[in-house]
């Protein structure tokens, strides 16, 4: 008894080396810090940053990223990848525009105007089913993920353009008399002064977040990522999980199309692209790895984040959008070095903390 | 070139020596002060069972690791190699035990690889066809050199090896289990290549499980044990007897079979399994298997590399298919259900690599050990943590684990204990059997003694045991039943009274295969 005592107190100064190292916590709080540095650098520069109103339209610009940042973080903690999410957004917004637009049977010679509530439900729905066709060529037919979301993204922003022949939907409004008018309310109502988008995005990542640390989907989830191999000898339906991250990824882009649809009262078919790329470095940026069972939703929120409130910053201080692209691309592969820079920490760290207390344990048993 | 100049080189004159080398991990000592010598132009044979330094101590002699104490003398100098790339060019050459070959590449690319040839319009392939002609010549073997590798027979491969090591005039050539993987007719080409080799004055340091096998070849056997030389001799004063007994020593007990309780009823019985080879071969690496194993016992599979353990154990657990028979678990088929099903049902394996297959590294030892069992804590929707925290707690007390706690990360542990996290994980799922590949595979020999300890508690109170192993001193230790397996067969069944000799008989160890 009285042996485990000292030899565990040893180790934990080596761990903290003096209780408080500036470097870890950097390191560890770094997407925390990077959002703080930017909020304090853009508020100096411009006197209209720094307002309750101008963080609620940066916030809700964010919540687009958001979303499809929380489903890219489902799907790189199992160690894959979606490159499809922008144009599973772009079509979705499609689709919806196309539904207000009223749909015509022409056999039955009506036009239905569903109600706004069934078109975002079938909206999830198709972002559900590519999810769907993406997680089972990945996990049946063994399709490697970057390959497969790539051919997806293609098909689905072809399919995207030839519905709306590359025009844009303008009018979705809706008529008061055809029962279907809302649309715009995901993009432009307030709860409380903050907008809808926002609000969407901290609820799914809430449920999200719930699912990953309270649900045994999210133990399977981490387990798979992590090691795919042991996941599967312990029982983990691996790729059942495998399909599902994929399919929530593609909902998540759906609903994430529906904000933008409605915040621009337009849905056009290259709405979207590159928006696979942002939220993959917002997910970076939150400190996840590639290689899958490492990440948080709270890094990852704090990645979008530190995306929109950079760009939005840049564009009200007057950078050029030129510029604006330079600085992202800087800001994402400064993540990726730390993250390299955390995991090697982390591989080395136990090894030697294992070292120094092995003799007093071995010793002492 | 300098050795030449200060005199002729003989024939049996000490070309590398290690003196007084020592390897430790941290706290494993692994090698403690081996004296080794490497005679030119003959065969030394290094004799020991799975950890007993054999490879570390290869490995120090060809430059991959450096030894903690101790000196490496070359020629009568003493030499530090700072890398294996440096060793190679003072003419010492390690033939690994996995093949390090591109399947993709030419025999000719393969062979000239990291030092092509260049010519002045790039590398000068017609020079290296003509180099590896006059290499596959010089070992009589019709290779031509743009067939690519994966082409090739393993024991084609084995010789493209050897002929990489020779092209670069290797005078001392290491080879760690070459015969292994090979036919009985490709160990005797490989054998008149060893020969060819000594006549040119080329020495040779020779690893094998095959015991007699490589008493045909060796001049000098030389044995370790736990990491210390036990003995050496000529080859013309020893018999296999005397290398057993060296081996194994008398000593050490893991224990003896659990008794004083009645077995229950068949609790796993294999009905005539047969698993195909992975690479699609055609011919069965498990064939036609059959096995009972009731409550209460443990059976042990014994065989080398190769007998087909690994994939009869994975078949039964549901990781690889079968091509043929049925997996009954207590009277009901289980054949056609997932690993998740039977691991529900009671079935589970502990998986040979446990980095590879056992742990997740990335999750913490607690949430390791709950993974096979999160439907014991799901309370609605959601896990309930505080069920959680008591089945880790149970589980870290029941296995023994040294750990800081369950929040502790995994790559905190030592081998010994990470493996108790393994086993600890499949036990907490309450299994009625538990299928254990090589479960004392890299741990030390007290983390061994533990392990089957609680593989004897925990068969006195139901549960069937099978776990396999390649040493042999693990079979005599807690199994009621000994099962040899060779070449996806059972050879033979012992009781607890066996002896190693008859064992090892048994699994095509000591017996020259033809």
């Amino acid at each position: 008894m009285s042996v485990a005592g000292p030899s565990r107190t040893t180790t934990k100064p080596g761990l903290f080396s003096g209780g408080f190292d500036l470097g870890r916590l950097l390191l560890e709080g770094r997407a925390f810090f990077a959002l703080i540095i930017i909020i304090v650098v853009f508020s100096m520069l411009s006197p209209y940053y720094f307002s309750t109103a101008n963080f609620l339209t940066m916030a809700s610009h964010v919540a687009i990223f958001g979303i499809l940042a929380v489903g890219m973080l489902l799907v790189i903690l199992n160690g894959g990848i979606d490159l499809s999410v922008g144009s599973t957004l772009g079509l979705s917004g499609c689709i919806a525009g196309f539904m207000m637009q009223g749909v015509s049977l022409k056999v039955f010679g009506v036009i239905l105007f569903p109600p706004v509530w069934v078109v975002a439900v079938l909206a999830c729905c198709l972002g559900a089913l590519v999810g769907l066709v993406n997680g089972v060529l990945i996990a049946r037919f063994k399709v490697p993920a970057f390959v497969a979301t790539l051919g997806v993204m293609y098909m689905v922003r072809g399919v995207a353009l030839l519905m709306t022949n590359g025009l844009t939907y303008n009018n979705l409004g809706g008529k008061p008399e055809l029962g279907n008018t809302g649309f715009d309310w995901l993009g432009f109502n307030r709860l409380a002064g903050v907008p809808l988008g926002v609000i969407v995005l901290v609820v799914i990542a809430f449920l999200v977040s719930v699912m990953l640390n309270r649900s045994a989907f999210g133990r399977w989830l981490y387990a798979s990522g992590g090691n795919e191999r042991a996941a599967e000898l312990s029982g983990v339906p691996v790729k059942r999980v495998q399909i599902l991250v994929y399919v929530l990824s593609g909902v998540c882009a759906s609903i994430a199309g529906l904000i933008l649809s409605s915040q621009l009262t337009s849905a056009g078919p290259t709405a979207g692209t590159s928006y696979e790329l942002t939220a993959i470095a917002a997910v970076v940026i939150g400190g996840a790895a590639l290689t899958g069972g490492r990440g948080n939703i709270r890094g990852t929120l704090l990645g979008a984040f530190v995306i929109g409130f950079l760009s939005d910053g840049l564009v009200i201080i007057g950078i050029s959008s030129y510029w604006q692209t330079v600085f992202t691309g800087a800001v994402i592969v400064l993540a990726v070095l730390l993250n390299a820079i955390q995991y090697s920490r982390r591989a080395k760290k136990p090894a030697t903390t294992g070292q120094t207390t092995s003799p007093q344990l071995g010793g002492k048993a | 070139m300098s050795a030449a100049l200060k005199s002729a080189p003989q024939i049996g004159d000490v070309v590398l020596s290690a003196h007084n080398v020592a390897k430790s991990y941290g706290n494993v000592h692994a090698l403690k002060g081996v004296n080794f010598d490497i005679r030119r132009g003959k065969v030394t044979t290094l004799f020991g069972e799975n950890g007993a330094g054999k490879s570390t101590l290869m490995k120090i002699l060809s430059g991959v690791i450096t030894p903690t104490s101790g000196d490496i003398v070359l020629d009568g100098e003493r030499v530090v190699f700072s890398s294996s790339t440096d060793a190679r060019d003072r003419g010492i050459s390690i033939i690994h035990q996995e093949l390090s070959l591109a399947p993709n590449l030419s025999v000719r690319d393969n062979i000239f690889m990291g030092r092509e040839i260049m010519g002045p319009t790039g590398v000068d392939f017609a020079e290296e066809a003509r180099q590896v002609k006059a290499l596959m010549a010089d070992l009589n073997e019709v290779i031509d050199p743009l067939t690519r590798v994966e082409e090739l027979r393993l024991g084609q491969q084995q010789i493209v090896e050897i002929a990489r090591a020779l092209s670069v005039d290797s005078r001392i050539l290491i080879m760690d289990e070459p015969t292994s993987a090979l036919s009985a007719t490709e160990v005797e080409v490989l054998f008149k290549v060893i020969r060819d080799l000594k006549s040119r004055g080329v020495s040779i340091v020779y690893i094998s499980h095959h015991l007699e096998e490589a008493l045909q070849i060796t001049d000098y056997a030389v044995v370790l044990r736990d990491g210390a030389m036990t003995a050496k001799a000529d080859v013309a004063d020893i018999d296999l007897e005397w290398i057993v007994r060296n081996m194994v020593g008398e000593n050490f007990d893991l224990g003896s079979p659990p008794s004083g309780y009645e077995f229950g009823e068949v609790a796993l019985s294999v009905k005539g399994i047969s698993v195909a080879d992975a690479s699609g071969t055609g011919y069965s690496v498990v064939d036609n298997l059959s096995l009972d194993v009731r409550a209460g016992e443990i059976v042990c599979i014994y065989g080398l590399m190769g007998a087909g353990r690994t994939e009869l154990l994975e078949c039964v657990a549901g990781r690889v298919p079968s091509t043929g028979g049925k997996v009954m678990l207590e009277n009901q088929d289980v054949s056609k259900l997932s690993i998740a099903d039977r691991i529900g049902r009671g079935l589970a394996l502990v998986p040979e690599d446990r980095q590879r297959d056992g742990l997740v590294q990335t999750m913490s030892v607690g949430t390791n050990l709950s993974l096979a069992s999160i439907g014991t804590f799901v309370k609605g929707m959601l896990l309930s943590r505080g069920r959680e925290q008591a089945l880790i707690d149970d589980s870290i007390k029941n296995v023994h684990i040294k750990t800081a706690g369950g929040g502790a990360p995994i790559g905190s542990l030592s081998g010994g204990n990470q493996q108790k996290v393994v086993i600890g994980k499949i036990l907490a799922t309450h299994p009625r059997v538990i299928l254990l590949d090589e479960p004392s595979r890299g741990i030390d020999i007290g983390a061994k003694a533990e392990v089957f300890k609680l593989l004897a508690e925990r068969a006195t109170q139901g549960l069937a045991v099978i776990y396999s192993t390649s040493e042999v001193t693990e079979c005599l230790s807690i199994a009621h039943r000994i099962i040899v397996m060779s070449k996806g067969r059972i050879s033979a069944q012992f009781g607890s009274d066996a002896t190693k000799e008859q064992i090892m008989a048994a699994s095509g160890e000591a017996v020259i295969e033809h």
